[in-house]
């Protein structure tokens, strides 16, 4: 499966990380490495493998339907970039 | 040309837990903005999701409620896009595996019953909100709502009117208030839908494109802009436009329908196993003991009511429509030796019209369940007619005492004296010469008016049985 | 003093030989003098490591003191620490104060142990040479024209260079293990779901976990005793009884079958490297092992299975680097979106870049099964390697780098030859199995590491066996010059 320029401003996009031309040229030609180095995966039988998505075959622990956090607006805020009556700023968002 | 629409509803449903899915952080509606956000609500660098077992049992209550498979394991799966109100860019929610697979609902529209299936429901997280208030032209975001737990209802594409959408989503917004799994609050939030809309050439076996409407947090509002845009998608298809797949909102100011434009772009989600959750296990022993707690099933209620208080399937449908109405109705007839129809017949009666009127919960009824049972056991007794009833049970609501003493107070108690019914009797035939003529002359009518007239001369007191028994004697 | 072992330092504590103000203020002197050049740690800050100090000192006269207490621990910079500024290596994080601490840094706290300071690492983890870290590269102590591994560079240099006694590591790849073999000291990654990720900055949630690097096996099991337990905020934390890691030290090793498995002696590996784990191996077989000839023959899999679900992971992980709630925001920008993409096209470096990039792709519609689901389910056969291996041998043993520390630019220009840098140490991930890099010997007077691979949960028999070696030889107590 070969990239292409359009790809890579489309997963751009898709990961919202801005690229110009020339690093989208650099990024096709380091990506198609990539994808040439996980291409060796594609030659496997994996028929009736199951995907494996963690290492240990254990099930969901739950959590009692507890509250146990506390207001801590002022703390954490003040690491934010803008904030203002106690909400998270951002620009105009459009529905 | 005939034209049929097609409808699914994919319905966000607040779970009613203390915490969140996935935190310990408050759900309580209402609180400061952000003071009900923690660390995992606004998803800090290295922060971890926990899954709330409440919320796991709330699923597995829909499930059996709608006779519907609870999947023995189930995954978390996360959707990816970015959007202010959402925390982590991805929504941790259910894909491939969800909790609860098909089920089935069914509806009354008019007396017909109509089966609505439910292709499956499944655990998620709601999202934070954003203040459109402006800050020097910005958006606030709040995430206090940010990891609520939601239960997605995902139904086929089984109606076909606006009206058989609306009751399907009032028997839904009812069900998951009767499992005690939502608080139905639809100003809130609690209860949010989704309607799929697409129409088609009657007969045709092929669905159309579909709009799908966001966000209808009102049944009238989803009846409006159901009817909009089934209209709005049948001009533009005989205009010979086409209808591409869209997401709409509907304004109720204008009551159209128009495309969010922040959805404009075709999504990827992205979907893949949350690799911070491991597999849902659900064992048929965890299935049976929420079974044990769980209450009585309207379905299962209606089929007892039928059997039991020899109630019609309609009366019985539509007294167990809520479980505060079937709870009221069972009060009642508890406290009543006559006929139980009677009471069915007061309860979605005199009582639903007033309730209705001033938009009350039957819970809040200034009548209580006791209190109608005394006046229904009045009208038993032959203490006082049907229609003196009415006027009772107005004075009740208005405050004015219980049964007994308004019928005292107000001299209502029914004449079954027999000497005293004759005397009306033999007055109203005296002053009624024609009438009387009428009916030796064949026309039965004219019995219904001297009942009439006798009642009148009563002041509606005069039992109406003794009243024609007499009548019919005298008239020979 | 520099050289001591943990117990020892704990003993002098005890003693009060020395408190923990004086020792935590020696290594300070040491990181002022050797930091400039090396650059093993990104943010200091005095008056917090030393009132944890005069606390531990408290602790100690009291008589409460737990192994640890009073010793001074470099911490990665990837653990949320409370009121300690939290880079990750980002330029994103830069002015990332955490607002509360990691499990890992709940649990030194509580052991008493002195939190020394953050150590640099590659930027959210990802690299092999810590050349991705914005905040400048770590220079290897044994050869400052080299690099000194990663991602846990900052940690394996500052051990190195004995700016402290030990420190906290992570590994998604080989993160821990190949910077402890380029940097000549011990690391272990423990069993997946052993140590909390709780606070852990995450770069592949289903492969990242966190381990120890210090001098030697015995210093990796005091650290292990602390890091290591249930965290219910964690759920993939597994629910084990606590263990004590040292259990183990100084068992015989009579019998203990050794796998050598084919696939990691074959091309690709440097000769001198080579030689170097020979020489160990017929050490063990001194000590009594046997050794057994395995396969891991889906092992050349674990790159190309590696580099498509870790990033896929990653480009889901750092989605939450938006500018919205905390981190780098771009000055400028015309709208939401346009913030989104200049915030992130600014905040994190070039390799990160890719790697969200090549993670969003193998995600994105129609790309999902030939990828992710692929990956996953090679996985699985990579996983069952490993189970076949170990009904004929109890640990696995070969080398745990290719090759020895290389110089700076060497790989960078191309990244899938930094990739490789993981050939041996990303199946151990994979599998979730346990997996340590001890000190065996030098090739051309670099560090050449000696990688135990054990079965899920075996770590305190692990450390036995590193332990065992290092009761035979000293590689692991050999300085570089100038330290």
């Amino acid at each position: 499966m070969s990239l292409n320029l359009s790809d890579v401003k489309r997963i751009a996009h898709l990961a919202r990380v801005q690229i110009d031309d020339a690093d989208a040229e650099i990024a096709l030609r380091q990506l198609s490495g990539i994808l040439g180095l996980i291409e060796e995966m594609q030659s496997v039988n994996t028929d009736g493998i199951a995907p494996m998505s963690h290492s240990q075959d254990v099930t969901q622990r739950l959590r009692d339907d507890v509250v146990t956090e506390t207001d801590q607006r002022a703390l954490f805020q003040s690491v934010a970039p803008a904030v203002e009556g106690g909400l998270y700023l951002v620009p105009k968002v459009i529905e | 040309m005939q034209w049929e629409v097609v409808i699914g509803l994919e319905t966000h449903v607040q779970l009613q837990t203390h915490s969140k899915i996935f935190s310990g952080a408050s759900t309580a509606f209402g609180a400061a903005p952000n003071t009900q956000a923690c660390v995992v609500s606004i998803a800090l660098p290295g922060v971890l999701p926990v899954l709330n077992r409440e919320a796991v049992r709330c699923a597995i209550k829909f499930g059996l409620a709608i006779d519907a498979e609870i999947a023995p394991r189930s995954v978390f799966a996360r959707k990816n896009y970015f959007y202010p109100d959402l925390p982590k860019g991805y929504q941790i929610s259910q894909y491939e595996l969800p909790v609860v697979g098909k089920g089935r609902l069914a509806i009354q529209v008019g007396d017909q019953e109509k089966i609505i299936n439910i292709t499956r429901a499944h655990l998620e997280e709601d999202a934070g909100k954003s203040v459109h208030e402006d800050f020097h032209g910005m958006s606030g975001i709040d995430l206090n709502r940010a990891g609520t737990p939601l239960l997605e209802i995902v139904s086929e594409p089984d109606m076909r009117s606006a009206a058989e959408a609306v009751a399907y989503a009032k028997k839904l917004h009812e069900l998951v208030q009767w499992i005690g799994i939502c608080d139905g609050n639809m100003q809130e939030g609690s209860f949010r839908c989704d309607v799929n809309v697409s129409v088609r050439r009657a007969g045709s076996d092929k669905l159309g494109t579909r709009r799908e409407i966001k966000n209808l947090n009102s049944f009238r509002f989803m009846q409006q802009a159901i009817e909009y845009e089934t209209r709005w998608q049948i001009e533009t298809l005989e205009d010979g436009g086409e209808i591409h797949q869209a997401t709409v909102l509907f304004d109720p100011d204008s009551g159209e329908t128009r495309a969010m434009r922040s959805k404009e772009e075709a999504n990827d989600y992205r979907y893949f196993p949350d690799p911070d959750l491991l597999p849902l296990a659900i064992s048929a022993d965890d299935i049976a003991e929420v079974k044990a707690a769980l209450p009585e099933l309207p379905e299962v209620m209606k089929a007892r009511f039928e059997r039991e208080y020899g109630l019609s399937a309609y009366d019985a449908a539509t007294i167990t429509a809520s479980r505060a109405m079937a709870d009221y109705f069972v009060a009642t007839a508890a406290k009543f030796s006559g006929e139980a129809k009677l009471v069915a017949n007061w309860v979605m009666g005199s009582v639903a019209a007033k309730l209705n009127e001033e938009g009350r919960a039957i819970a809040d009824s200034p009548v209580t369940s006791a209190q109608l049972a005394a006046l229904l056991t009045r009208i038993h007794d032959g203490t006082i007619s049907g229609k003196i009833a009415k006027d009772v049970f107005a004075a009740m609501w208005a405050g004015e005492g219980e049964a007994d003493a308004i019928i005292d107070r107000q001299g209502l108690r029914q004449v079954s004296d027999a000497g005293a019914i004759e005397k009306i009797v033999d007055e109203v035939l005296a002053a009624n010469a024609v009438m009387v003529a009428e009916y030796k002359s064949g026309k039965e009518k004219a019995f219904n008016g001297l009942v009439g007239q006798c009642m009148k001369a009563s002041k509606g007191k005069a039992n109406p049985a003794q009243v024609n028994e007499i009548l019919r004697k005298k008239l020979g | 003093m520099i050289n001591k072992s943990l117990k020892e330092l704990a003993a002098l504590l005890a003693a009060k030989q020395i408190s923990s103000v004086e020792l935590t203020r020696e290594f300070l002197a040491r990181i002022a003098r050797l930091n400039p050049t090396i650059n093993a740690f990104v943010t200091l800050d005095e008056e917090r490591t030393l009132a944890q100090a005069r606390a531990a000192d408290e602790r100690i006269a009291k008589g409460e003191a737990a192994p640890l207490t009073g010793i001074p621990i470099a911490q990665k910079d990837i653990f949320a620490a409370h009121g300690w500024r939290t880079t990750c290596g980002s330029r994103m994080l830069e002015n990332f104060i955490a607002p509360y601490d990691a499990h890992i840094v709940q649990e030194f706290d509580r052991a008493g142990a002195v939190n020394l300071g953050r150590t640099n690492m590659d930027e959210f983890a990802m690299g092999s040479s810590n050349e991705t870290s914005h905040y400048g590269k770590v220079r290897n102590p044994w050869d400052v024209e080299r690099v000194p591994g990663g991602s846990s560079g900052g940690s394996a240099a500052a051990v190195a260079a004995r700016m402290c006694p030990a420190a906290t590591g992570t590994d998604t790849g080989g993160s821990i293990r190949q910077p402890a073999s380029l940097c000549g000291l011990s690391g272990l990654k423990p069993t997946y779901g052993v140590c909390s990720r709780y606070g852990l900055v995450a770069f592949a949630s289903s492969l990242d976990q966190a381990g120890p690097m210090a001098k030697s096996a015995e210093d990796l099991a005091l650290m292990m005793n602390v890091m290591a337990g249930f965290d219910p905020r964690d759920s993939t934390s597994l629910p084990r009884e606590k263990e004590d890691y040292a259990r183990d030290l100084g068992k015989s090793l009579a019998g203990l079958r050794i796998g050598l498995p084919r696939e990691y002696f074959a091309e690709g590996l440097d000769s001198g490297v080579a030689q170097v784990v020979q020489n160990a191996i017929a050490e063990y077989r001194k000590l009594g092992a046997q050794i057994v000839e395995i396969s891991l023959p889906n092992n050349k899999l674990s790159i190309p299975v590696y580099y498509v679900l870790a990033p896929a992971e990653a480009s889901s992980n750092l989605a939450r680097f938006d500018g919205v709630r905390y981190g780098y925001r771009a000055p400028e920008y015309a709208d939401l979106n346009d913030m989104y993409c200049k915030t992130r096209a600014q905040g994190f470096g070039a390799e990160v870049k890719r790697r969200i990039m090549i993670g969003t792709y193998v995600l994105s519609a129609g790309y999902y099964d030939a990828y992710y689901l692929k990956a996953q389910k090679i996985r699985r056969l990579i996983a069952q390697d490993f189970v076949e291996a170990f009904k004929h041998c109890d640990v696995i043993m070969g080398p745990t780098a290719p090759g020895t520390a290389f110089k700076f630019g060497e790989k960078t220009a191309d990244p899938v030859q930094m990739y490789l840098e993981d050939l041996y140490t990303i199946a151990v991930n994979l599998a979730g199995l346990p997996g340590m890099s001890i000190p065996a010997g030098f090739a051309g007077n670099l560090p050449v590491g000696l990688q135990i691979i054990g079965n899920y949960f075996d770590e305190a028999k692990m450390l036995n066996i590193g332990h065992a070696l290092q009761q035979q030889t000293d590689w692991h107590l050999r300085l570089p010059e100038g330290v």
